[in-house]
């Protein structure tokens, strides 16, 4: 299972990176997302894979590390706290500069090839 | 503590010119030498102690922990140099009141001057290394304010800028040596450090903390190949010259060469490195000073050259040479102190320096002329003055030194050859200024000075003729006293005679005179030479240098900064690849040990669908609708993934944000393209995927690696006391709201603040009105779906009432203020999505940043109230209550404390969602064309 797992969180962490190179806001927004994800994953395995013991007092034997959890679920809301304001200037920026690109301005064509190299 | 006030006085002197400014000139100079004056005198009082051979300290604790306390310490060298600096520093006052002419501005002057000898005096006698650093920087800053005095030249701006650079430069490799000094050692007392040489020389860091030593003090000390600065300091007001850059300043190098002479000198690098630079300092300087045309430049040259003279005897390693160095610091800061002021004398009774138009003053000035003339001697090493004594002190030790093995005799050769460059340009200070011929081209007649500003001048002179002729009687106990210090108790016999029999040293002496006369003779030849020889400008090559150094600086910075958070991104990972991925590599195996659980269909199959989903994601990414279904596939899958690993708490979270999320980016997608143009070119993409895979395959096995090592953690404590403590059996609700409640309470702020400039962010924005969606379909006529509408309505108390039971059973099963604020958010904005926010409006007109300040505030008073019962912040309570009706109820004060966390939670969600999607329904556009 470990294994499955790992795997899921190094592949959710190699999209939202691509998704976090391109050139647009959006999709910025989305690898982010994507990431944070892997993250919370990343930080809630670090207290290792438990099944069926919810650290409720009185319901398991054996109890699943609460610390990464707590951790885990602040992490979450602010992740949606940090997704929400990035979108909201990426909505301002592009009211203010005419486009969605994260360098607030659509490369030229020398750029381009700059860029690229 | 009259130690202390010697340092004291001429800190406070500093604003005794800018308050007596207003009285006449000769007042505010008389004023201003009060303090120094004083500050001597209580170093005289001390002096019988110290010429024993007895050292005074004073100690004042300031912070202990970073080993940095007030020590005052003053032994013979630190007497010494104290004398010297008080000393000449009051004869330079009475001569600047003379110099400066009324357009001067004599107080700022005086201040500056006043300020340069506190710092120092602070080099001196500072008894820690830290508190001498400061000191040390002090002087470059004064100095720099010195030497920019005329500031509305441009010669002296620049070279106030070069002196600065290079001794501050110096400064910082100072304090890197002393730091080390510091860390190897335990202490920075210099007592302890100076008692500790074999600790040091013994230690691994001795040779790299040598270098850095020296380069503090070869930079002070205008030592070859840092001599550049001196000179063109000298357009610096003369009394400035001939203050710090003779007899002050510049000896602070050698002070700390002598100062640490016991704990770092006696090793073969030590003597390698002082020595030869010593040595090519005094054959450089003796040399250039003779082809200067400008008086002051000719004495830099030849203080570069006596500074390197007495850096060799420093670094020749015999006890006899230290003290001849010793000695030679006293008798060079007298004559050339007296040689510079004679020189200023000149420049401002005849209106030049150039030497190739002063030419026979004798006749104008024939007192000053006197004076110089006998300094000049002294300066040459002619007998009976005291140039001479310590000048054959230096020869004997050039000797007696083993240094270079059998090539050991090409020390004394060289120092005599440097000698008879030294006689020869005395000389031509002496003859071409005085004598030969008549003046060229002044613009004015020269005349002796007024009387009192040849004073200092005849008071030096007046030394170096006495110490000439009466060595012993007159520097004997001082000389001792300060020798004892630097070797570190013992001093070795030795004789102050100016008589020693005919020897080796007196052939030494008369070889130089009799060379320096021939040179001088035929120096034709020799400037003609020196004149078919490339210029070379340090002024502006050090200039050109610096600014070279700068645009390359530039040219990096504007490489690295181009403007494209691309190209951030992926310096920023490739740095994460390689420090990431290298410790990787030396792990022998992943495995860590732990066994696996077994994959069951379910999760396999969950598996499955998240990999799927976030592939297509990125596949789909420029269909933006598309790729937001995609990721709200991958967050279900996300928070399954917690409920099948024991994390209920976090499932509910992850679900609930998961809604607020999308309706996020929903409407987000309203003001955004709803296609990414495609515009990276393939071998973009190619780079952007196999960063992504690198980086996806360090972070996985990382992943894998901790998740099949063996687990230790200290969550035994929380599950423990969740109960007993924290009044509650969900732990994972106990930790948040209880044992880590501080860092809740920064989180919900955090929340809070991100919500609040979300708000400021979308005040007066300019909106960019989309009138159809992106496949150019125009928006629907029907606003809001009847059915939506009506179950939403009625969804609205099942939801309120759904929260409500989540919040209270937070404490003790799954749930808790986060997720249900969450749940109350959804289910208003629900509200919102259904009916309109006009609708919303007219039944619940609230305003959401101030619901986010009320939760805020109840959480911070819920741990604030701790106080009132003498508890630290947000210590928690808890007690059972029979309630009628409820029966047995625990109340404990984390409720209080995980409302205000739920208040928060729904305030700032709803301000977010509430705000944006405000905007999309008022100024939606009606008409039908397609974009």
């Amino acid at each position: 299972m470990e294994t499955l797992f790992a795997c899921c969180i190094g592949f959710l962490t190699a999209c939202g990176v691509f998704l976090m190179l391109r050139g647009r806001t959006f999709p910025v927004v989305l690898g982010l997302t994507m990431l944070s994800y892997a993250v919370n994953l990343f930080i809630f395995s670090s207290g290792r894979l438990t099944l069926r013991g919810a650290a409720v007092l009185g319901t398991t034997e054996q109890y699943a590390d609460p610390l990464p959890q707590a951790l885990v679920l602040t992490a979450i809301v602010i992740g949606f706290a940090m997704t929400a304001f990035l979108v909201i200037l990426a909505i301002r920026a592009r009211a203010d500069l005419g486009n969605d690109h994260v360098d607030g301005k659509l490369p030229d064509a020398t750029n381009m090839k700059k860029e690229s190299r | 503590m009259t130690l202390l006030w010697i340092l004291l006085l001429p800190l406070l002197g500093a604003l005794v010119p800018v308050l007596t400014a207003k009285w006449n000139r000769s007042a505010c100079a008389l004023a201003t030498a009060i303090p120094p004056a004083l500050a001597l005198m209580l170093l005289l009082y001390h002096a019988e102690t110290i010429l024993a051979g007895e050292s005074l300290r004073f100690f004042l604790q300031w912070i202990p922990l970073l080993g940095l306390d007030i020590v005052i310490r003053l032994d013979g060298l630190a007497f010494l140099f104290s004398l010297l600096i008080l000393g000449i520093g009051l004869l330079i006052i009475l001569y600047a009141r003379y110099y400066l002419s009324e357009r001067d501005s004599m107080p700022r002057f005086y201040a500056y001057l006043m300020l340069f000898m506190t710092a120092m005096l602070g080099i001196v006698l500072s008894g820690n290394l830290l508190q001498l650093w400061l000191f040390w920087e002090l002087t470059s800053i004064s100095s720099f304010l010195l030497i920019s005095f005329w500031w509305h030249k441009a010669e002296a701006r620049r070279g106030a800028r070069m002196a600065l650079t290079v001794t501050g430069a110096g400064g910082l490799a100072l304090l890197a040596a002393f730091l080390l000094l510091g860390e190897i050692v335990g202490s920075y007392d210099l007592e302890i450090v100076l008692a500790s040489t074999d600790i040091i020389q013994q230690h691994a860091w001795y040779p790299l903390l040598l270098v850095l030593f020296l380069l503090g003090c070869f930079t002070k000390s205008a030592q070859f190949p840092f001599h550049f600065w001196l000179p063109n300091a000298m357009a610096a007001p003369t009394p400035v010259s001939a203050y710090l850059h003779s007899a002050t300043m510049v000896k602070a190098g050698i002070f700390l060469l002598a100062r640490f002479y016991p704990a770092l000198s006696g090793t073969e690098l030590w003597f390698i490195l002082v020595s030869l630079t010593g040595l090519a300092t005094l054959l450089v300087g003796a040399y250039l000073a003779l082809f200067k045309h400008d008086l002051k430049g000719l004495l830099a040259y030849s203080t570069i050259s006596h500074l390197g003279l007495i850096t060799l005897l420093f670094g020749l390693g015999s006890d006899l040479a230290a003290v001849a160095g010793v000695f030679h610091i006293i008798n060079h800061a007298t004559f050339k102190a007296s040689l510079f002021m004679a020189a200023g004398i000149i420049d401002h009774e005849s209106g030049s320096r150039d030497m190739r138009k002063l030419n026979g003053l004798w006749q104008f000035m024939p007192i000053t002329a006197t004076l110089a003339m006998v300094a000049a001697a002294a300066m040459a090493g002619v007998p009976l003055l005291n140039g001479f004594l310590s000048k054959e002190m230096f020869f004997a030790e050039t000797l007696h030194q083993h240094l270079l093995g059998s090539l050991s005799w090409v020390i004394p050769v060289l120092a005599t050859v440097a000698a008879v460059f030294s006689v020869a340009y005395s000389m031509r200070f002496i003859h071409d200024v005085f004598f030969n011929g008549q003046p060229k081209g002044l613009t004015k007649t020269p005349h002796e000075p007024p009387r009192y500003m040849r004073v200092p001048v005849e008071v030096l002179v007046a030394l170096c003729i006495l110490v000439g002729i009466f060595p012993g009687y007159i520097v004997g106990d001082l000389l001792h006293a300060a020798s004892a210090a630097v070797l570190g108790g013992e001093v070795p016999e030795y004789s102050l005679a100016i008589w020693h029999g005919i020897n080796l040293p007196l052939l030494m002496s008369v070889l130089a005179l009799a060379g320096g006369t021939l040179i001088y003779v035929n120096r034709k030849h020799l400037f003609d030479f020196q004149n078919s020889l490339p210029d070379f400008d340090a002024l502006n090559s050090f200039e050109s240098g610096i600014k070279k150094f700068a645009a390359r600086c530039e040219q990096l910075y504007d490489w690295l900064d181009n403007g494209s958070l691309q190209r951030y991104m992926t310096l920023l990972l490739c740095a994460f690849i390689v420090l990431a991925g290298m410790p990787l590599l030396s792990l022998d195996t992943l495995w860590g040990g732990r066994d696996e659980l077994a994959v069951d269909a379910v999760n396999a199959a969950g598996a499955a669908m998240l990999l799927i989903a976030a592939f297509a994601t990125v596949i789909w990414h420029r269909k933006r609708v598309i790729a937001l279904l995609m990721i709200s596939v991958v967050g279900l899958m996300v928070s399954i993934a917690f409920t099948r690993f024991s994390a209920p708490d976090l499932a509910l979270t992850q679900l609930s944000v998961e809604v607020v999320t999308i309706i996020l980016l929903m409407l987000a997608l309203f003001f955004l393209p709803h296609k990414t143009p495609k515009q990276s070119e393939a071998s973009r993409v190619v780079r952007d995927i196999s960063i992504a895979s690198m980086v996806g395959v360090i972070v996985g096995s990382l992943s894998y690696a901790l998740m099949t090592r063996p687990f230790s953690t200290i969550s035994d404590f929380f599950i423990a006391n969740a109960k007993t403590g924290g009044g509650g059996t969900n732990v994972v609700n106990v930790i948040l709201v209880d044992f880590r409640g501080f860092d809740t309470l920064g989180e919900i702020t955090v929340l809070g603040i991100a919500s609040l400039g979300i708000f400021k962010l979308l005040t007066r924005i300019p909106l960019f009105k989309p009138s159809s969606d992106g496949d150019g379909r125009p928006w629907a006529v029907e606003r809001h779906s009847l059915l939506l509408s009506t179950v939403s309505q009625s969804l609205l108390p099942l939801a309120i009432m759904v929260s409500v039971y989540i919040f209270f059973r937070g404490h003790n099963l799954p749930g808790g203020g986060f997720i249900a604020g969450l749940v109350t958010a959804v289910a208003i904005i629900l509200q919102y999505i259904a009916q309109g926010v006009d609708w919303v409006k007219a039944r619940m007109n609230v305003e959401y940043q101030r619901v986010v300040a009320v939760g805020l505030l109840i959480a911070l008073f819920t741990g604030i109230a701790s106080w009132l019962f003498n508890r630290p912040f947000l210590t928690s309570w808890f007690d059972y209550f029979d309630i009628p009706l409820l029966g047995k109820i625990e109340l404990a004060s984390a409720i209080a404390f995980d409302l205000g966390v739920y208040v928060t939670v729904v305030g700032s969600t709803l301000l977010i969602l509430a705000s944006l999607g405000k905007m999309t329904t008022s100024h939606r556009p009606v008409h039908k064309e397609s974009i």
